[in-house]
């Protein structure tokens, strides 16, 4: 589904991803591990078109997408959280996933001064799909609420729901565990497992090592932007390189 | 005197011009790009606190009868205070709001400095007293002592300001943010401390700078709007947060200025500023110097 | 249901105001402190457009306001338009230089833009002011034409005048209103929230932002025309940076980003500099002070009051949003477990 290869991103003197190749299967769960500054973010952002890569290429449903601009990327079927949420705290939790869904929309400017009837209908699918994709992550009910009253746990699944809203194949998660206590990890883990049972593939980046060993079909390895080990947990687990290299993360991340 | 001789002298003069011109810009400039470094406000009242401290060495001289450099020191401690005053009501409640808040703060402060200094002084044009008024002749060159005055004190100020910034711990703090943001950690300094003293330089150079030029120009209340809007186009040119960017960017700016404005047209004269602007950012929207990602 | 038909009430019920405001309101003096209140709201909401909604600062509306008045008021001067087309014209003009510093003035960022427009604000000022052989220079432009008359039906009358305004006035509430409340305007607030996760959800920021962009211009050139044809006679004044500083200060007053802002910003700062003495002699020692303080304690300005005294009603839910939220969560946590 998504084919990565050699890609590089390069800041100033500084390689913050360096010739990192490795694919991604359909309805698979992805986990991208390493220390801090190891260049988890700067791959995803290259992934999800954020930035231009300095060099190699980017494959997603065997179309080259390596200069694919982001808003191109969503439309093409990713979806992308941020490490930290960047939801609009004033509004209501709706209003702030709504917008998932005009990606998929064509009305402009016009068809909303003279209220044209596809702009009626399409607005109500926008709103549709925000309550499905609300639903789907379990908060329906807070809706209206304004994203500044709900808990940290409510938001994240919040920014999974705007993301569900564009109608994605695959979606990256950055430490979308990041700041929840183990009980809300847990149940965040119990959603990622139900995306993947509902046909999505996941990519997510995580520090907390339960739940990359226990939720990841695979995980790549990073290390100073190059990757280090690619495998199964186990394999992973056993890999020297990775104990060496994560030794510090590791203790870190079980201490958490 | 032929006919080169007079073109020549002609040149020389505006470069004359320019250097007295440039200046003062680079001084104003200096102050914008300190704050900006520092704490990321484009401070659009700092043209404002230019004009207040003229107004206040203006007051000193006729009403209180000060002598020209007790004036002097007068309005820059003044505007010293007024700066702080404004970095601590204004721009430190700010500090996490979105970038455009303090803008817009700035930009009422401005208004309300234009309007006291209307009502207190009136609307109309008043010229400073100079007890340096008299011309001196070069060869075939004109300038008055007040202009070199301006050049003197403008370079002596640079001068002392790059000595504090290289030479003291809380001025290569200053420097170390203004310059690259992340190095300012490392100093230890309390940054609410570096964005006071910053505040309170740059409002003194902008005091320095207006009782230096304006008995050569002319006293009124919105004197501070071009000389800001100029200051900006200058210190986007240098790099914003760039001290070096801001003292050679007022000299370029104003030999432009007096050179253009001598061969083209003065009419469009305080167009070049901002002409050499729009097309600079349409070819590099970053601005020159700006660091490569 | 019920909401909606009160809303609509109220709508209703401010129209019919605005309709008959001239015929209570006949003292010609007030009527146009009215109008032009009228034509300031226009011109502002097309900054509510950019930096409401959008969240960036433009600093050139007054530049383009002036295009807007020197562009109708020439064409009826030199060429003999008729207003209309003039004002047509207006706005076809502010829309294509809109449109071009657009494309440059977007590429650049943050504080970059603000200086940027700020410069090309400061540049068609100068122009106007400085062109003594097109535009007249400071001695400005006189005997400009209004709008003429329909049929028998007079529109260079006062009353007639306030009529095209107004017509004006809630055409720009009206789309100010639409954009915000559609797939457009969400998009806009979506780029103002965060740039990244606008483009992250598929939103092509740089096209969104000068679709802004333009209509704040548009906005600002019909506003000028607007007022070349109201005042008959037109200066450089109106297009310095300060008119953007009063647009700013309208903004703020009457609530950023908001459908009412613009026009109760406009309003009352007209109003309390005309009928009251002190404001008239210290208009900026007050609206200066009064800027700060509402930009760092009050930013939403008065159209947010009413959502202000909710917010604070919703405080006191809070602790029923916590345990609806427990409860959802929990029971879609067990679900997804048994699954
Ligand atoms: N826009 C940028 N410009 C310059 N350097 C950057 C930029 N983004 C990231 N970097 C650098 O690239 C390196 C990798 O950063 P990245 O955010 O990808 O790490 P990470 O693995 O996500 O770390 P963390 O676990 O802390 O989130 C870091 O050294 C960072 O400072
Ligand atoms: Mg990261």
């Amino acid at each position: 589904m998504l084919n990565v290869e050699g890609l590089t991103k390069q800041f100033g003197g500084l390689k913050a991803v360096d010739d990192v190749s490795f694919h991604v299967e359909p309805n698979t769960i992805t986990a991208i591990i390493g220390p801090n500054g190891a260049g988890k973010s700067t791959l995803f952002n290259l992934i999800a078109g954020a930035l231009p890569p300095t060099a190699g290429r980017i494959e997603f449903e065997g179309r080259d997408v390596t200069h694919a601009p982001a808003h191109e990327m969503a439309r093409l079927g990713i979806a992308r959280t941020f490490q930290t949420t960047h939801l609009f705290e004033e509004d209501t939790v709706l209003d702030n996933v709504i917008i998932g869904h005009r990606l998929r929309t064509r009305s402009g400017l016009w068809d909303a001064v003279v209220r044209s009837r596809r702009h009626r209908a399409e607005e109500r699918e926008c709103r549709e799909r925000a309550y499905e994709a609300l639903r789907f992550v379990g908060i329906e009910s807070l809706a209206d609420m304004p994203v500044r009253l709900i808990s940290q746990e409510a938001k994240k699944r919040a920014a999974i729901a705007l993301g569900l809203a564009t109608q994605p194949k695959l979606l990256l998660l950055d430490e979308i565990a990041g700041g929840l206590n183990p009980e809300e990890t847990q149940r965040v883990m119990g959603l990622i497992r139900k995306l993947v049972e509902h046909g999505y593939t996941v990519c997510f980046v995580e520090h907390k090592m339960h739940m990359v060993m226990s939720l990841a079909d695979r995980i790549i390895v990073l290390h100073h932007g190059r990757k280090i080990a690619e495998g199964t947990p186990d394999e992973v687990r056993r890999n020297p390189d990775v104990i060496e290299a994560y030794l510090g993360g590791a203790a870190h991340a079980a201490g958490e | 005197m032929d006919e080169w001789g007079v073109a020549m002298t002609l040149l020389l003069q505006e470069i004359l011009n320019g250097i007295v011109v440039g200046s003062i810009y680079s001084l104003v400039a200096l102050g914008l790009t300190l704050v900006y470094g520092v704490m990321e406000i484009p401070n659009f009242a700092h043209g404002h606190l230019y004009m207040l401290g003229a107004y206040i060495a203006f007051f000193l001289l006729t009403s209180a009868h000060f002598s020209y450099w007790p004036a002097l020191l007068g309005a820059v401690v003044v505007l010293v205070v007024v700066g702080l005053l404004v970095e601590r009501l204004v721009f430190n409640p700010l500090r996490k709001a979105p970038q455009v808040n303090a803008m817009i703060a700035s930009v009422g402060v401005m208004l309300f400095l234009e309007a006291l200094a209307q009502a207190i002084w009136g609307p109309n044009y008043l010229q400073m007293p100079t007890p340096y008024g008299n011309v001196l002749h070069i060869g075939a060159l004109s300038v008055t002592q007040q202009q070199l005055l301006v050049v003197v004190a403008a370079i002596v100020m640079m001068v002392l300001l790059n000595l504090f910034l290289k030479r003291t711990m809380i001025g290569a703090a200053i420097e170390a943010v203004a310059q690259h943001r992340e190095g300012a950690l490392l100093v230890g300094i309390p940054s609410g401390r570096i964005a006071m003293l910053t505040f309170a330089i740059a409002s003194g150079l902008a005091a320095l700078a207006a009782v230096l030029v304006t008995p050569i120009n002319l006293l009124f209340p919105a004197m501070g709007t071009m000389v800001i809007m100029k200051a900006f186009v200058i210190i986007v040119l240098g790099g914003m947060g760039s001290i070096p960017g801001a003292i050679l960017g007022g000299y370029i700016l104003a030999l432009a200025e007096s050179i253009g404005g001598a061969y083209i047209s003065t009419n469009y004269q305080d167009l070049i500023a901002f002409a050499v602007l729009v097309l600079i950012l349409s070819i590099r929207p970053a601005g020159l110097f700006a660091r490569r990602a | 249901m019920k909401p909606q038909v009160w809303r609509r009430a109220g709508v209703s019920l401010l129209l019919v105001l605005g309709l008959a405001l001239p015929l209570v309101v006949s003292n010609g003096y007030y009527q146009q402190v009215i109008v032009l209140a009228y034509i300031w709201a226009i011109a502002t909401y097309g900054m509510n457009i950019i930096l409401g909604y959008t969240g960036l600062l433009s600093l050139g509306q007054a530049g383009f306001f002036g295009v807007g008045a020197y562009t109708a008021a020439l064409l009826m001067l030199k060429l003999n338009w008729n207003f209309w087309p003039a004002l047509l014209a207006a706005l076809v003009v502010s829309l294509v230089l809109g449109y071009l510093v657009a494309i440059v003035s977007l590429r650049t960022r943050g504080h970059y833009f603000a200086i940027f427009t700020m410069a090309v604000g400061v540049i068609l000022n100068l122009v106007i002011d400085r062109w003594n052989g097109l535009t007249n220079g400071e001695v400005g432009l006189v005997g400009v034409p209004g709008p003429g008359s329909i049929g028998p039906v007079s529109l260079d009358s006062d009353l007639g005048k306030y009529y095209v305004v107004y017509v004006f006035l809630v055409v720009a509430v009206w789309i100010a209103w639409s954009l915000r409340h559609s797939l457009p305007g969400r998009a806009l607030l979506a780029i103002r929230n965060s740039e990244d996760l606008a483009e992250a959800i598929g939103t092509p920021v740089m096209r969104f932002k000068r679709l802004a962009f333009v209509l704040s211009t548009a906005f600002a050139g019909v506003a000028g025309a607007l007022f070349a044809g109201y005042m008959g006679y037109l200066g450089p004044d109106v297009t310095s940076i300060n008119m953007t500083f009063n647009m700013l200060l309208y903004l703020l007053i009457g609530g950023i980003g908001s459908i009412a802002g613009p026009l109760l910003g406009a309003l009352i700062v007209s109003f309390l500099t005309q009928f009251l003495q002190i404001f008239q002699d210290y208009q900026m020692l007050i609206f200066g002070p009064v800027l700060v303080l509402l930009i760092i304690f009050f930013p939403g300005g008065l159209a947010s009051v009413p959502r202000l005294i909710r917010r604070r009603r919703a405080r006191d839910h809070a602790a029923a949003v916590a345990m609806a939220e427990a409860a959802a969560i929990e029971g879609s946590g067990s679900a997804k477990e048994g699954a």
